[in-house]
Order: structure tokens, then sequence, then C-alpha cells
């Protein structure tokens, strides 16, 4: 074993280690904050996995866009909506621990037998060293992942202009403006147009 | 087209010669130059923290630090020395693992981002296929210890701060990331060695600055503000939220945010040169020079002269551009919040995105000028 291969080994021990422990710490705390942070672990070492694969273009994309903008967007929600609450107990909480635990158990058991059971063929000329990653991720996108490519991009174009349709309310025909009721249990926590609308009926719009 | 002087080559040569294995070799080799490179941003910082006291002092016509060594040029060692014997306080009800682990997070991908700097064809760390893109996830990374500092302190000012830093810093990489894009475009590669290499072999007529006049203003306003630098220093705005996300930290603790400022401020320089001034270029082709005067590409002199002149003219071009920021630091009034994000997402995102399609445009009709 020369040198190479034993780094390969320790820091892939290390990355798995790292990977378990804050994926059930981000499950298990109760600290909503710490939760968000621990996936920002998770998608780093997951990222370090990417690299001892020799897919660099993907473990720094990793970086960007899962730490870099979805945990911090996360991180964002979290903190603009820090709503300190005391869970109130609910009767059979053991009940429903121990079937959430079953549950995962069987995806578990699931996943593993998964593994177990497909045969890995590993090509023995695999492309360990492609030279340069980048152009051969574009070929394919271009050529045979074509449409699943176009089709994330769809999605991601849905996403966005449900987003903007969600904030940008005056988009939205107001129906509900007459009604008295006001429930709070379906809408989001912040929402000052009503509030302000409650006040001061007719003064908007 | 010869590669300049191999270092690597020539350490692991020698000590082979000593009778070491080549593994053995390569592993006493591989922290020297990661030493070196932490080393030499380390003492960078210390450099511009001087030059920023005394540039600082000159605009308003004050003398500056004077008293601690030949024109107080051992101040910035002193304020380090003093930082690291102040009382490390957590402030109370704040969270200690998360206050403790912010600066580290801030600090250690500005670090980790100097692996792409190169200093000469074979003077750098290693030359990765994604190079650039590397230092642009790298420095996404940072807005996560903003907010976990931030929150951590206890503290609203603190919170804002935080919050702020991380808006600033998501609003701003987009079009950073788009400049960077069109460069890497024209050089047909991520790799900051291929990016100096693309622009060689005119002198300064070959560097990107000319090819990318938009480019270079909207990444270096861009990098400005990633850097939180004066026009851009809402996060830590003194007279609106204390000191920001700073506001609770003493010690070593906010030694390392300040570190990690003027850190990202010199790599921020450095990463400028590399892209748009040609990197260790010098004015003039250097090889064409060599040829003129009748002197071999291979000349181990010449092969020393180019390395250490390359060496010069990176850090040369990294603190003319540091001066820069400092003056416009004393020149230019703080922007508002929402005059902040109006400029990046109304004015630099569409103009970054024309930009790029213009470069497309180009390098479609003039193959030749634009790396076809």
């Amino acid at each position: 074993m020369n040198l190479a291969e034993g780094v390969q080994i320790v820091s892939f021990g290390i990355l798995a280690v790292m990977i378990l422990t804050a994926a059930l710490g981000v499950v298990l705390l109760s600290n909503i904050v710490h939760s968000a942070f621990l996936l920002a672990g998770v998608f780093l070492s997951i990222s370090g996995l990417y690299l001892l694969l020799n897919a660099d273009f993907v473990a720094a994309a990793q970086i960007l866009i899962y730490v870099g903008a979805v945990n911090v967007l996360i991180l964002f929600a979290i903190m603009l909506v820090n709503k300190q609450e005391d869970f109130s107990k609910i009767p059979g909480s053991l009940f429903r621990k121990v079937a959430t635990g079953v549950v995962c158990l069987g995806l578990f058991a699931l996943l593993g037998t998964m593994v177990l059971v497909t045969p890995w063929a590993l090509d023995s000329t695999s492309p360990a060293v492609i030279e340069n990653t980048i152009i051969a991720l574009g070929e394919h996108f271009f050529s045979d992942f074509l449409l699943p490519f176009e089709l994330a991009s769809v999605l991601l174009l849905m996403a966005m202009v449900g987003a903007i349709i969600l904030a940008r309310r005056d988009l939205i025909p107001e129906v509900s403006e007459t009604t008295d009721t006001v429930t709070t249990s379906l809408t989001l926590p912040e929402r000052p147009r009503e509030l302000s609308s409650i006040g001061n009926v007719g003064e908007n719009n | 087209m010869n590669s300049g002087i191999d270092l690597q080559g020539s350490f692991i040569e020698t000590l082979r010669g000593f009778g070491l294995s080549p593994g053995l070799a390569k592993t006493i080799w591989l922290p020297l130059p990661m030493l070196l490179m932490i080393i030499g941003a380390t003492v960078g910082v210390l450099v511009v923290v001087w030059l920023e006291r005394k540039i600082s002092a000159a605009a308003q016509q004050r003398i500056g630090p004077e008293y601690a060594g030949p024109l107080g040029v051992l101040q910035p060692v002193a304020d380090g020395i003093k930082l690291v014997f102040k009382e490390d306080v957590i402030p109370g009800k704040s969270d200690p693992w998360l206050f403790t682990l912010g600066p580290v997070l801030v600090v250690v991908p500005v670090f980790l981002s100097y692996l792409i700097v190169p200093f000469g064809q074979n003077l750098n760390i290693t030359d990765l296929n994604v190079g650039i893109f590397l230092w642009i996830a790298l420095s996404s990374i940072a807005p996560i210890g903003l907010l976990m500092s931030g929150y951590a302190s206890n503290n609203k000012y603190s919170l804002l701060g935080g919050l702020r830093a991380a808006a600033q810093s998501i609003s701003y990489e987009i079009p950073l990331a788009l400049a960077v894009l069109a460069i890497a475009m024209m050089s047909n590669s991520l790799s900051t060695v291929d990016i100096v290499e693309q622009q060689s072999g005119y002198g300064i007529l070959g560097w990107n600055v000319w090819r990318q006049p938009v480019g270079f203003i909207i990444f270096w306003i861009s990098a400005l503000a990633e850097c939180e630098r004066l026009p851009f220093d809402l996060p830590e705005a003194e007279e609106e939220l204390v000191a920001g996300y700073q506001t609770e930290y003493a010690g070593m603790k906010f030694a390392l945010f300040y570190l990690g400022s003027y850190i990202n401020l010199v790599l921020s320089a450095l990463v400028f040169a590399v892209l748009y001034l040609g990197g260790w270029e010098f004015i003039v082709p250097l090889d064409h020079l060599a040829d003129w005067i009748g002197v071999s590409e291979t000349t181990p002199w010449l092969q020393v002269l180019t390395g250490s002149l390359g060496i010069i003219m990176t850090l040369v071009k990294a603190y003319f551009l540091v001066f820069l920021a400092i003056l416009l630091r004393w020149t230019v009034p703080r922007v508002r919040i929402d005059q902040l994000l109006d400029l990046g997402w109304k004015f630099l995102l569409p103009v970054s995105l024309a930009n790029l399609l213009l470069t497309a445009a180009l390098k479609l009709a003039f193959p030749v000028a634009f790396g076809g």
C-alpha cells in the first residue's frame, strides 16, 4: 500500500464517520438551528467523498450549491421565523417514536439489501483518470443526458415562477379580503399585509 | 514553450540523490509549499494592515503609526500580540460552540483558496482543473460562518449584521461568478495557470482588462462587496450596528475575523491580478526579449530571473489593487442596504449577463482575439 492509497482509506473513514454523526445530529438534535448547521457539515463531508471519487467539479459544485445556497437559505428561513415554541406533550408519543423507528429500520433494511444484492460491476478499465472532468460532464449533458438536464432546468424555472407568485401577492386576486374570520393555522407566519388590512380596512389598494 | 523552474521536480531529485525513495521524497515535499503559502499569506496581511494605516493617515493628512519600528512597520505585529493576550470573552446565554466555530468557518476557506493562486508556471501549490471555480465555491462557505457567529452571540446587532453579511455575500456572488465565467469562456479552462497562459505573449496588450472592460469593473465591485470593504461594509456598519456580527467578539476570535477580512482582500486582489492583469506576466513579453538579446530560454540564470520577476509582478499587481481598495475606502461613502441590494440584483446581474452574452458572441465572431 503506497501513500496515496493509505490517505484515501483514512480520509474515507474520517468522512464516513463525519457524515454519519452529522446526519444523526441533524435528525436527533432538538435545536433546529444546530440541525441546520450540521446539515452544512453533512454536505461538506459528501463533497469530500466526491473528491475521493475523482469528481472534482461535482465536489466544488456541491459546496457552492448545497452549502453556499441551499443551506444558507434554510438558515435564513429559520432565523427570520425564529419562533420559540415549547412543544406540548402529545399523548402516545412513545408509540409514535417506536412506529417511526420501525419504519426507518425497514427503509434501512430495504436499502441495505438493495446495496448487497446489486451486482456492482466495477469496470477494470474504469475512467479513474479522466483528464478534464468538466469536458466529460459537458459532453454527457449535451448527448445522452440532454433530456434530464433540460427537464431539471424546467423544474427550476417552475419553482422560480411559483416563488415569485407567492411573494408578489398583488398578482393573485384577493377574494378573502372581506371575510372577518382570520384563520392563522394555514397561513405563513409573516404576512404583514393581512395584519395591516385588518387594522385599516380599505386603505390599501 | 519552456515551463520555467520546476522546484518540486528538482527538490525530489535532490532527495532521491541522498538515497530516499520517491514516495518519501514526495511526502517531505508536500507540506513545504502549503506552509510557505500560509506564512506568506499571514505576512501579506501584516503588510496590508500597515499599508491601510499609513495610507489612511496620508488620506487624512495624519502621520499614522510611527513609533513601533521604522515607519511603524511593527505596528500590525504589536496589534496581533495585543489580541493574543486579550481575555477570551464568551457572552452569557450565548451558544459557546457556535460562537467558537463561527470565526473558524470564516477564516479556513479563505486560507484554502490560496491553493489556486499561481505565482509562476510551476510556482503554485497545485494546478487544479476546476481552479477558479474552487475559489468561488469556497468563498460561499463564509456566509455560514457569519450567520453562525451572528446567531450565537445572543445580540440583536450581531444577528442583524450576520444576516446582512449573508445576504450581501449571496447577492454579489452571482455577478462575480458570471464575470469569472466570461473569462473562463475566453480561456477555455477554469485552471488559473491556463487563464494566465492565455493572456501571455503580447505583454500588457494581451491582458484580459482590454478584452473584458465591463467584466473587470463588475468583478472589482463584487469582490469589494464580498470582502465587505468600505463602500459595502454594511454588515459591520458601526453607526448602525455597533460592529455587526463582530460585536461580542474579543481576543483571538476577533483577530480571526480581522485576519479573515484582510486575507480575503489580498486573495481577491491576487485573483483579480490573475484573471485580468496577466498574473505573473511582465509588461513586455520576456520570452521575446530573451530571444531578441540572444539568450536561450533554458539558461538557468534567466529562469531564476523570470521566476522571481513573476512573483514580484504578481505581488505588485495585487498590492496596487489593495492600494486602490484602501483609497476607495476613504473617498466613497457607504451605501444603504437597499441601495446595495438594488445595485447587486437590478444592475450588476443584468449587466454581467449581457457581458457574458457579448463575450460569447465576440468569441464566435473573432476567435483569434477572444480565444476561439
